[in-house]
């Protein structure tokens, strides 16, 4: 269970979003809309714990990330904005380090079925420099199909991706969703998810 | 709250440090007996010894209210830290420069590798370095937190500094004076100097607390509490 | 979950830094020719008098050394920082202090070691008698450590801010201090036949210190920069 109480949330001069509260049980997803600039990464960087809270706390489980620390992290899957890939590395490489940092081993056999499903095939062992945009995405995408994590944090995820790669994004959120885990995402296109979702707006 | 109160103290923390630092000229350039060995040169102790406690001294608190900071999350701890980092910064150059006025007649020469005015040149590095980190970074909080993280990463090392340059001193005698062999004091030259040290602290105290109160000013514009206040009404 | 300190996370990321490196050679070799560049420019300046380029033999070589370490800090965490996997690691449910670690490791073996090895090559130049060259390769082991240690301070410090690189000079710098007295006193102590024990013993005892140290105060200021 996630739940964040009383988050505010100030950029610079600007007070971006004001005592937000709210609670996802297993199974449940969370999306957050809102315009360019009015909070939605900020506040995904405080769910997973980037930004500490000035006022109000974040819980998982009942009790307050911060003092769970690396319990809280074990159960968190973040894709942020920036990708994460390093150009020089190809996509199976950058994967592999990617679980290796996380302190998960992982066989190269095992990332390549993921790169498959992420419609990647045959591009597994070029450098991610080599890659487009939206075929990057998919790298970092992958990631849902390697890490067994409870809570997934995905900010934009859909971007750049095309109308195919979408409906596969789809489907692993409401898998995941299904399977009793809980997600958090926000986007600018209107997703239609089979679980129960709550929306919220930030910024005014 | 600390706004008000800091403003009803600064006038006369000011004053004290006026009539201290009259007082204490007075006794060390007019009162005090000249020294047998150096002259009336030796006078600028006044001057340097106090300032150069102050330098050393402010560093350390200026790492405490750091750590308070960042431990606590506070922010006024952290503003006392980025308030106090150019008041060191001055005594520390001061030091530097009255430590040359006084070598020049003394050693004959402006500079000195001595330990200790080694470390103090290293300490203005410290302080200089603490001050450009803060300015470097646009956001206060993020400001106040690095700047936290360096002056305990200095504070921690200026021991180490100290020792290292006074084992490179001994390494490398000869060119250098000595400068613990401190004559005899009389008592004249001890009160003078500590009614110096003691306007030293005033004066710290009066512009550190007026300097936070221009930081608290320019961070929490937008706070309401401010606008409560009399003075900023007017 | 292999197992609780991060030893296997430790081995993954010196593993993944020095094959990015190694795609990248050239970032590796420039802080060597840096280094050479400006041990050979001395005795242009100075003269080719041999008695005096002994004597400041050392002061050079490890002023350069420090120099040259120098050079690449704001690369140690800046494309990860750019690239998002500081996130990653920072959210990593290993203790980031390993990480750090790692990177740090990985930083050493691509900048200190090599400086360790060119160095005595480069002491040639300025007619150091072989016990001396013995012990300067001996202190820049231990001491450049140290330097990559306290530049990952710095360069945490000022991930990500405008002029970050001559920052990274101005903050490490001062605290390069001890490690320059302890290194090159320990080969002027060498060539007047002091025995530099003593200096490597210190310079020693500087290195458990900020390795034990300098870790944690980089964490703190990697998750401020994150923020």
């Amino acid at each position: 269970m996630l739940q964040a109480i009383n988050l505010d949330c100030v950029r610079g001069e600007r007070r971006l979003f004001h005592n937000l509260s709210f609670q996802l049980k297993a199974g449940e997803c969370l999306l957050v809309h809102g315009e360019n600039g009015s909070g939605k990464t900020s506040l995904l960087r405080m769910l997973v714990g980037l930004t500490p809270t000035a006022t109000g706390a974040v819980h998982w489980q009942g009790s307050p990330i911060k003092k769970l620390g690396d319990e809280y992290r074990r159960e968190l899957l973040y894709c942020g904005h920036p990708l994460g890939l390093k150009d020089a590395l190809s996509a199976t490489e950058n994967l592999i380090s990617s679980m290796e940092l996380n302190d998960e081993s992982v066989t190269q056999d095992v990332v390549h079925e993921a790169l498959r499903q992420a419609g990647l095939q045959g591009r597994e062992h070029l450098s991610v420099r080599a890659l487009s945009q939206g075929q990057k995405r998919r790298v970092n995408l992958a990631r849902l199909l390697l890490q067994k994590r409870a809570l997934w944090v995905l900010d934009e995820p859909l971007t750049a991706l095309d109308t195919q790669a979408s409906l596969w994004v789809v489907g692993l959120i409401d898998q995941h969703l299904s399977n009793g885990g809980i997600a958090v995402l926000t986007t600018h296109q209107d997703l239609t998810l089979t679980g129960t979702t709550h929306v919220i707006r930030v910024g005014i | 709250m600390f706004y008000p109160l800091a403003g009803k103290l600064i006038p006369w923390f000011a004053v004290a440090a006026a009539m201290l630092t009259i007082i204490g000229m007075y006794v060390g350039f007019f009162m005090a007996p000249t020294d047998a060995q150096q002259g009336e040169g030796y006078r600028i102790i006044f001057l340097h010894v106090p300032v150069s406690w102050m330098s050393m001294f402010i560093y350390l608190v200026m790492a405490f209210w750091a750590a308070i900071g960042l431990a606590f999350n506070n922010r006024l701890a952290a503003m006392m830290a980025s308030a106090l980092a150019p008041t060191g910064a001055m005594f520390t150059f001061l030091s530097l420069w009255t430590g040359a006025l006084w070598g020049k007649p003394m050693w004959g020469t402006w500079w000195v590798w001595d330990a200790r005015l080694t470390s103090e040149l290293i300490l203005l590095f410290l302080y200089i370095g603490f001050m450009a980190l803060q300015s470097a970074v646009d956001e206060p909080r993020r400001a106040d937190k690095a700047g936290a993280v360096l002056a305990l990463v200095g504070v921690v090392n200026i021991p180490i500094i100290y020792f290292s340059v006074q084992w490179w001193n001994t390494l490398h005698q000869g060119a250098s004076v000595s400068l613990t062999q401190a004559p005899s004091m009389a008592a004249l030259m001890l009160i003078g100097m500590l009614l110096m040290a003691l306007a030293s602290w005033m004066y710290t105290v009066a512009i550190v607390l007026m300097r936070v109160r221009c930081i608290i000013l320019e961070r929490e514009q937008h706070a309401g509490w401010l606008d409560e206040l009399k003075e900023v009404k007017q | 979950m292999s197992d609780t300190i991060g030893l296997s996370v430790l081995r993954g990321v010196i593993h993944r830094d020095l094959r990015l490196a190694m795609r990248r050679k050239s970032d590796v070799l420039t802080p060597l020719f840096f280094f050479a560049i400006v041990v050979s420019l001395f005795p242009l300046g100075i003269g080719s008098e041999r008695d005096t380029l002994r004597q400041i033999a050392p002061g050079i070589l490890w002023v350069a050394a420090l120099l040259a370490s120098m050079l690449s800090l704001d690369r140690l965490f800046e494309q990860d920082y750019a690239d998002g996997t500081l996130e990653q690691m920072a959210l990593s449910p290993a203790p980031l202090g390993m990480l750090v670690l790692g990177k740090v490791v990985a930083y050493w073996l691509l900048t200190g070691l090599p400086l360790t090895l060119l160095a005595p090559l480069l002491a040639l130049q300025f007619d150091l008698a072989t016990p001396s060259l013995l012990v300067l390769a001996a202190s820049l082991a231990i001491g450049t450590p140290v330097l990559s240690f306290i530049g990952a301070i710095g360069a945490s410090l000022t991930l990500g801010l405008r002029g970050g690189s001559v920052l990274v000079a101005l903050l490490v710098l001062p605290l390069y201090v001890p490690v320059l007295i302890f290194g090159a006193g320990s080969v002027d102590a060498a060539a007047v036949g002091l025995g530099a024990t003593a200096h490597l013993s210190l310079l020693g005892a500087v290195l458990v210190l900020t390795a034990f140290f300098a870790p944690w105060a980089t964490t703190v200021a990697l998750r401020i920069a994150l923020e």
